[in-house]
């Protein structure tokens, strides 16, 4: 069963050198902020917001495809990790989010806050 | 490599454990599904975190003046330079572990042991961190007070920054003294008193009119609000407590939820951290004695490994979630 093991040393630095510098870029935006991308929403979360949940599923996928190695798995075992994941942390945010934003306009709109 | 799915690799004998589902063994295969399991869980407490910030946008933390700290520079403002520190030492630490992992197919011991050795250290290195970055958020910087409505007012003067309690509290005599249970009738003890009581913030704010107050209110301009003079007077007049640092009651950065997500959150990741470490240190000592030599397999290694790049998957979207956004 066991597959044909070539080293792949390069591949790993390369990946490490992508991760180093996706964090890096987050660091620098973070201390930035710049106003175009801070001030405006899209879906009650700013831009700048977003392009960090984007670099972070980014490396994410890193660590997941290189590191942990799931791109040299069955597409089996690798469709059985991913989509449940994917499926279900979606379904998961969408429906805590909606609903907390929910409560917080009926804190701030309603005319009962306390029963809802 | 070719897809298996649940039928035979090979004609010959699917039973006792001939058949390898999904083309790897059983081991591996069960540390995937236990890393699903511990995924969906930490995302549960990362969307919990987010429902609770989305139903309090409007009065949630700033993170980047949360954390502003960096070992041996005190007083400087450094946001986020340390836990981008420490995300680049964890990263490293799986970098090594990966590496080790290759070393281990092509059976070169010496490097397996040099690599797991590095991934220990980088945990370490981390989990002591985390510790100190504890102890910051524990111990606080300038304190607050939080009023009658459970609202928390923080102080600033002309400019906005942020003042301490400690720089204008006055010093009413008659302290009161610690209940502890030496002291109690009865097997009684109080909560740990604050260095100051509300009265003489109250004095002490009254005695410094270049003040103001800051309360928890994000404006449109997306910072913290802050109050007049005069409404800063009227609200100080609802003060309850004093807040110094955080516990698990109240905290001096803002909305009570934020640092009991804190504590779970990296508290739970902590524990992750700390329970990788100890089972790499295990591994490294089977790699020392020879075990997986032995064995003509060095699959451990892979298994640990993933376990450690799951953490390590995890501080990803930790830093970026408490952190940058």
């Amino acid at each position: 069963m066991s597959h044909v093991h070539v080293s792949n040393t390069g591949r790993i630095w390369k990946v490490f050198g992508i991760l180093s510098a996706v964090t890096v870029v987050e660091v620098i935006l973070g201390i930035v902020k710049p106003d175009f991308l801070f001030m405006r929403d899209l879906l009650g979360m700013n831009l700048l917001n977003w392009i960090f949940y984007a670099l972070t599923v980014y490396k994410a996928y890193y660590i997941v495809w290189a590191f942990m190695h799931i791109e040299g798995e069955s597409n089996w075992l690798r469709s059985s990790v991913v989509y449940p994941l994917i499926f279900l942390i979606i379904y998961l945010l969408f429906i805590l989010l909606t609903e907390g934003h929910y409560i917080y306009e009926v804190f701030k709109n309603s005319s009962i806050t306390w029963n809802f | 490599m070719e897809s298996t799915g649940t039928t035979a690799n090979s004609g010959e004998k699917i039973w006792d454990g001939n058949n390898e589902p999904m083309g790897v063994d059983y081991g591996k295969l069960m540390m995937w599904f236990f890393i699903v399991s511990d995924a969906l869980t930490f995302s549960g407490f990362l969307a919990a975190y987010g429902f609770s910030r989305f139903k309090f946008i409007e009065r949630w933390p700033i993170a980047d003046e949360v954390f502003t700290h960096f070992p041996f520079l005190h007083g400087v403002d450094a946001p986020m330079y340390y836990v981008a520190l420490m995300t680049f030492i964890l990263i490293f630490s799986s970098v090594t572990m990966v590496l080790a992992v290759d070393a281990g197919h092509q059976m070169k011991k010496n490097k397996v042991v040099l690599y797991m050795f590095l991934t220990i250290i980088g945990g370490l290195i981390f989990v002591g961190s985390q510790a100190w970055e504890w102890k910051n958020f524990i111990k606080g910087e300038y304190g607050a007070i939080e009023t009658k409505g459970g609202g928390l007012l923080q102080f600033v003067d002309k400019d906005g920054k942020r003042v301490a309690l400690a720089d204008f509290a006055a010093d009413l005599k008659g302290d009161r003294e610690q209940l502890t249970r030496s002291k109690g009738m009865w097997f009684m003890a109080e909560a740990p008193l604050a260095t100051y009581t509300v009265a003489e913030i109250q004095e002490g704010f009254k005695a410094h009119p270049e003040l103001l107050i800051r309360t928890e209110f994000v404006t449109k301009e997306k910072k913290k609000t802050i109050l007049s003079r005069a409404d800063s007077e009227a609200r100080l007049g609802e003060a309850r407590y004093v807040v110094e640092g955080a516990n698990l009651v109240r905290n001096e950065y803002g909305n009570k939820l934020f640092a009991n997500f804190f504590f779970f959150i990296t508290g739970f990741h902590g524990f992750h951290v700390f329970s990788g470490v100890i089972i790499n240190i295990i591994i490294f000592f089977n790699v020392l004695v020879g075990t997986y030599e032995k064995r003509k397999s060095y699959e451990m290694v892979e298994k640990v490994g993933l376990y450690w790049h799951f953490v390590d998957l995890v501080w990803v979207f930790v830093f970026t979630v408490f952190y940058l956004a």
